[in-house]
């Protein structure tokens, strides 16, 4: 896998990235979401305040996407949960590429034994089922939102140290790091001046898929109980506390559910326009 | 060729024994002690004190790992502190359960999935293409939890079509139990009546768990294919005369399964991590539903349990990959 960054002109890749219908979206989405995280205090009621005289209230121009069983506004929490989403999101991501980024770069340069126990550990924690292992560290560590970041990212980690190690052993035969060797670099300057710039790319490109798909994890882990509490607006919480009055508001869990869909669909986009466009290879 | 096997199954026992290090790990961080977990805040002195000798909480945690491992070798996981019986009775009751849901799941992905993926590459850029690109985007990115309730309310509280929780309806006579998979003791029983009804509980959990990885599997055999398509030898078969559907099935689809092989054990690990969600929502007795319950009591031997079962199956799947991917593949038989 040799994913150095193609030569040419910087502009190439962001002119093929306009150029891209699904990546725009995916832009879209993310810039629109960002924006709605941010101003959540100001375009947006109180998530927490109950008001149960006004619960189950259909959509109206007072309650922009109705009211849940205690009377709160809808679109307030799921406006209050879209930062809480990519906190998760990027939470996640940040960590697992910091812990499978530092293990693949290890092993791929150390080689021999502690390139086999690194890689060992790593198959460890790839054969677990992520939901599950999650589930069992959240359990442990207290069911809250950091600990749920924490959980989603132990389980998410060991892709990124395979993409660095395999991309560490094809640099290691290239000219550059040769010459850098015979020059008296050493190992710890191999490593990150030479070797961690030109795999960053292909983390990159999983990385923006990944952030979508822990967003996932967390809100299912937050949907049987072992994520964010109540009140929290957490969109997973917030689909498992109101599925039981989906017959009288089924705005209330699919509202929620949309944000899930709409934040995931936007990683993912970007994901795929992004290595498209970064990475020759991998595409169509 | 053996030697090969001899050495994944090495690595899958490797793998387990990991597990079972990551899970007593895991299980011995908890800030919660366990014998007030079990006993209640109220327990006087002497009984904790009983309880921990009784299990070895006394002991150092190194010394308790080896008592561990031994009773684990010996097939003893220990007491689930929530049913009160024997973790390896309780996962041999729900886990056919669980089987059978991902078997099904399975089934919807494949049927589902690698046919989208054909026809849309085939159809590269028509409408087609574009329906499952989409359908595909949507599938991958729906949380199966919402889907799973939304499609419970329509399809079963508003139409009334099929039936949303269980594995039987409360009426139907269960079938004696022989394998454990319903369907499978129905029809060994002859009992037709329960076959259809266990068949009409299936439909919905299997489906509502297959799409996420139909739609994964939708988009890889679609891109396989299109990369296929494009090779050389393919228009070298199209040039000798091979009528189209010749080229497709007995040249494209041949070379393009290897890469959707090894997605398909990725796909059925997923599936038993998404059987947590979807076995709560349909109150389906499986070892996901098992495994949450658990974890909400804090019950650490039936979570050990059920992640050292999944573990298990998990690279028993991975080897039969592996073999498979080795069998069809002879470039990397003896790699």
């Amino acid at each position: 896998m040799a994913a150095v960054v193609p030569a040419g002109r910087p502009s190439r890749p962001l002119r093929r990235f306009l150029r891209n219908p699904g990546g725009l979206i995916g832009l879209f989405l993310l810039v629109l979401l960002v924006l709605v995280a941010l101003l959540a205090p100001v375009i947006a009621p109180d998530p927490i305040s109950q008001n149960i005289a006004q619960r189950l209230q259909p959509p109206s121009a007072e309650h922009w996407l109705g009211t849940d069983q205690l009377g709160r506004d809808v679109w307030a929490r799921v406006a209050h949960g879209a930062g809480i989403s990519l906190r998760v999101g990027f939470g996640v991501v940040i960590l697992a590429v910091l812990i499978g980024v530092a293990v693949g770069l290890l092993a791929g340069t150390l080689g021999g034994g502690w390139d086999n126990l690194l890689m060992r550990v790593t198959d460890i924690f790839f054969a677990f089922p992520s939901l599950i292992l999650a589930m069992a560290i959240a359990a442990a560590l207290g069911p809250n939102l950091n600990n749920t970041i924490i959980a989603v990212a132990l389980v998410s980690w060991p892709i990124y140290a395979r993409l660095v190690r395999a991309n560490v052993l094809a640099l290691r035969e290239r000219e550059f790091v040769e010459a850098a060797r015979a020059l008296g670099s050493s190992q710890g300057r191999l490593m990150l001046r030479h070797l961690l710039p030109n795999t960053l790319t292909p983390v990159f490109v999983q990385a923006s898929f990944d952030v979508g798909g822990a967003i996932l994890t967390a809100a299912g882990l937050s949907f049987i109980g072992f994520g964010a509490q109540p009140p929290t607006p957490e969109w997973g919480a917030m689909v498992s506390e109101t599925r039981s009055y989906i017959a009288e508001a089924i705005w209330a869990p699919t509202a929620p559910a949309m944000g899930i869909l709409l934040t995931v669909l936007a990683f993912n986009l970007l994901g795929d326009a992004l290595r498209d466009v970064l990475d020759p290879r991998g595409r169509d | 060729m053996l030697s090969y096997f001899f050495r994944r199954l090495f690595f899958v026992v490797f793998v387990v024994w990991g597990v079972t290090f990551a899970t007593f790990f895991i299980a011995n961080v908890v800030p919660i002690d366990p014998a007030i977990a079990a006993l209640g805040d109220n327990a006087r002195e002497e009984q904790i004190r009983e309880f921990r000798e009784r299990y070895g909480l006394d002991k150092p945690i190194w010394q308790q790992y080896l008592i561990y491992m031994g009773r684990l070798l010996s097939g003893d996981l220990g007491n689930s502190l929530r049913t009160q019986r024997p973790v390896v009775e309780d996962l041999k009751e729900f886990f056919p359960a669980t089987l059978e849901l991902s078997v099904a799941a399975f089934l919807v992905t494949l049927l589902l999935g690698v046919p989208a993926g054909i026809l849309a590459a085939l159809q590269q850029n028509k409408a087609t293409d574009v329906t499952v690109r989409i359908l595909a985007l949507i599938g991958g990115a729906t949380p199966v939890f919402f889907l799973a309730v939304l499609l419970q309310y329509v399809l079963a509280r508003q139409l009334d079509l099929l039936p949303v929780q269980g594995r039987l309806d409360g009426f139907t006579f269960p079938p004696p139990r022989l394998t454990g998979l319903m369907g499978l003791d129905a029809l060994l029983a002859r009992d037709w009546a329960a076959f259809v009804d266990s068949l009409r509980h299936l439909v919905l959990p299997a489906f509502v768990l297959g799409l996420f990885s139909a739609a994964i599997l939708a988009r890889m055999t679609r891109a396989t294919m299109l990369e296929v398509l494009s090779q050389d030898y393919i228009r070298t078969a199209r040039a000798k005369g091979v009528p189209g559907r010749g080229v497709i099935f007995r040249h494209a689809l041949k070379n393009a399964s290897l890469p959707v092989l090894t997605l398909l054990g990725g796909l059925l690990g997923g599936l038993l991590s998404g059987a947590v969600l979807t076995e709560t929502i349909f109150s389906w007795p499986g070892i996901g539903r098992y495994v949450t319950q658990s974890a909400t009591s804090l019950d650490f031997p039936a979570v050990m349990g059920v992640t050292l079962l999944v573990g298990l199956v998990y690279a028993l799947i991975n080897l039969i990959v592996d073999l498979l991917y080795a069998f069809l593949d002879p470039r990397i038989r003896y790699a």
